[in-house]
């Protein structure tokens, strides 16, 4: 398996908190990767970092053998890895067919299959959204169980929606890894069922992701791999099964209670 | 900030609310011909050239707010430095009028160096700018609005506090005032439709999604620093094209006139009356308070009250109106139209259908 998203080393602080120390992960490609680890424990950081919205303050990023490290947001995004946020993050004042619309307006579809050169005037002479970009938002929609609030203002949707409104307007892009901050987070549970199963079939399709959850159940049950983050650093990677009953994630999530304070784990 | 939450409510009218769309949008295009009707014939009917005069003036500002609305509205990124793009063309043209002694028609072929010099401008102000947000940009604009005035008040080629003259136009007295309306008609409704094709635009969809949530856009794809500085250059573009004609219109250029704080002031009021962030805002806002401002100072020649009385209202707007005419009266109608509707279905209940919708109605509220 080649690793379509790794990390070397990344290490990053805010004043004097060390939010990630030589984090060094990987994701296979066409796999779903888990990420968990105690409150504070730099997952969002790192995918910040990942994802442009943090620099790192040493270390790599590579999409496949592609040095993405600091690169901007919108590059990341382009170069093939869409994000969702923790506390959703839609345009409210956007019909939730505009918000993808937006998502898709660096590679907005053409009728005759083309796409356009990135930004310029085009974008300016041309109407927002042309129908096969509407199509393919649509379909999505579809897919993610939105399709009759496309009209809708974002800001009307519910918080579980909004979720998958995210998914949608991340997907349109066709990333070739998603990573996704808490899909499972303040959603109810035939939502989390709804969403866990459109991530299967996703991935089946061919799409990697990377998730951050702090619900067990939804990670075991979904991911191929799993790996425990403590302190900014990897603790141990393996497959759920494995990370169910491994000591030291155990230790990561209460502490260690054989007055060995502070292990992180590397052994 | 509430949104409208009409919108959502009665889905089961799509048809209908299709339709009434389609209506309204015919009764907004023969509302906006109409318009553009009234303002063509108005110098033949306006009776003097003062009347012409107010008209250029209304219009000068329809552009001006426009423009501003075209990157502030659809942004959120409020400047208050246009003056900033407004004196540069003024200056600009001006300039260029007195050493090259033009008089004439020949004068509006200048406009769009007015709007090129001010674009120039645009790029580093923009450059530096719009790398803060919210009230730092707000408070940056009104830093580089006061450089450039006191760059217009001290450097010799602007001729200090004397400014720059333009050269006597030796037009007719009773229609002189005919060209600047026109011109100023031609500018205005470009400017409009400029921001019509903007805000169906790509582009304009991109400026949107940055005023809702600018981080998030970026991690989508959107280039933000470059949108929104196209839109900042573009928008500076049009009102230096405004500050020039203004120039001829006066046939003067002081540093107090053409970088007037009051210009900054009277054209975000205007737009927020009329309606942060839409199309119709602007052009609204303009045509009802400039012809009002300009009724006040003839009431009231003593210039500092009509000025007292356009701070008043600028707080009352904020306070009591802050989104504006536009969208506060789409607000009160969508839920006037959800309240018939309400109404209608609970005076002729059909059992099945009225339940069936009830549930529908429910089911919605349960989702959420």
């Amino acid at each position: 398996m080649t690793a379509l998203l790794r990390t070397e080393g990344v290490a990053k602080a805010f004043g004097g908190v060390q939010a990630l120390a030589g984090c060094s992960i990987e994701v296979a490609e066409g796999s779903i990767a888990g990420l968990i680890g105690p409150n504070g424990s730099g997952k969002t950081t790192l995918f910040n970092v990942i994802s442009g919205y943090e620099r790192a303050d040493s270390g790599r990023v590579w999409l496949r053998d592609t040095d993405i490290t600091n690169a901007p947001p919108d590059r990341v995004f382009r170069h093939g890895i869409g994000r969702t946020f923790q506390l959703t993050r839609v345009f409210r004042r956007l019909t939730v067919m505009e918000n993808m619309i937006v998502a898709a307006g660096h590679r907005e579809i053409l009728p005759n299959g083309s796409a356009p050169s990135h930004g310029g005037l085009r974008t300016l002479v041309a109407r927002a959204g042309g129908p096969a970009t509407r199509r393919r938002a649509m379909e999505l929609l579809e897919f993610t169980g939105i399709a009759e609030h496309a009209g809708a203002l974002a800001g009307t949707l519910s918080y579980g929606q909004r979720k998958l409104l995210e998914l949608s307007y991340v997907l349109i892009a066709d990333p070739a890894i998603v990573l996704l901050d808490e899909p499972a987070g303040g959603v109810n549970l035939t939502l989390i069922g709804v969403i866990a199963d459109r991530i299967r079939d996703l991935n089946r399709a061919g799409t990697t992701f990377l998730i951050v959850e702090h619900n067990m159940d939804f990670v075991m049950g979904l991911c191929d791999r799993v790996t425990v983050i403590d302190n900014g650093t990897p603790v141990v990677t393996g497959p759920p099964e494995l990370i169910r009953t491994d000591r030291r994630v155990l230790d990561a999530y209460l502490g260690t209670d054989d007055g060995d304070d502070g292990d992180d784990g590397d052994g | 900030m509430s949104e409208p939450e009409g919108r959502l409510q009665a889905p089961h009218r799509r048809v209908d609310q299709d339709a009434v769309k389609a209506l309204a949008r015919h009764w907004r295009a023969a509302g906006l011909a109409a318009l553009v009707a009234v303002a063509a014939v108005f110098p033949l009917v306006a009776g003097g050239a003062l009347n012409i005069l107010f008209g250029t003036n209304t219009l000068i500002y329809v552009a001006a707010v426009s423009a501003w609305g075209l990157f502030s509205g659809y942004t959120g990124y409020i400047s208050l430095g246009h003056a900033v793009f407004f004196g540069t063309g003024a200056y600009a043209v001006g300039l260029l009028a007195l050493h090259q002694h033009l008089n004439g028609d020949v004068i509006f072929a200048t406009l769009p160096l007015a709007g090129l010099a001010a674009a120039v401008v645009a790029v580093p102000f923009g450059l530096i700018a719009l790398r803060a947000r919210r009230h730092t940009f707000v408070v940056i604009t009104i830093a580089v609005f006061f450089i450039f005035q006191l760059m217009a008040y001290n450097f010799s080629f602007t001729n200090g506090t004397a400014g720059v003259s333009s050269a006597f136009l030796n037009w007719d007295p009773a229609t002189v005032n005919n060209p600047f309306y026109y011109a100023a008609l031609i500018i205005a409704v470009a400017t409009v439709a400029l921001s019509w094709q903007i805000r169906g635009s790509a582009f304009g969809l991109q400026l949107l999604a940055i005023r809702d949530d600018e981080d998030r856009a970026r991690g989508l794809g959107v280039r933000a620093m470059r949108v929104k500085l196209s839109a900042f250059v573009i928008s500076g573009f049009v009102t230096g094209i405004v500050g020039g004609l203004w120039f001829y219109l006066i046939g003067q250029a002081l540093p107090s006139t053409v970088f007037d704080p009051a210009f900054d002031l009277t054209v975000a009021l205007m737009a927020f009356l009329g309606g942060f962030g839409t199309l119709a805002g602007p052009v609204l806002g303009a045509l009802i308070l400039e012809p009002a401002q300009q009724q006040l100072t003839l009431t009231f020649p003593n210039g500092y009250l009509s000025e007292i009385l356009l701070g008043g209202l600028f707080l009352l707007v904020i306070l009591f109106l802050p989104r504006g005419l536009i969208p506060s009266a789409r607000e009160w109608l969508t839920a006037g139209q959800a309240r018939l509707a309400r109404r209608r279905a609970a005076r002729q209940p059909p059992p099945g259908e009225a339940a069936a919708q009830q549930a529908a109605a429910a089911s919605r509220g349960g989702a959420a």
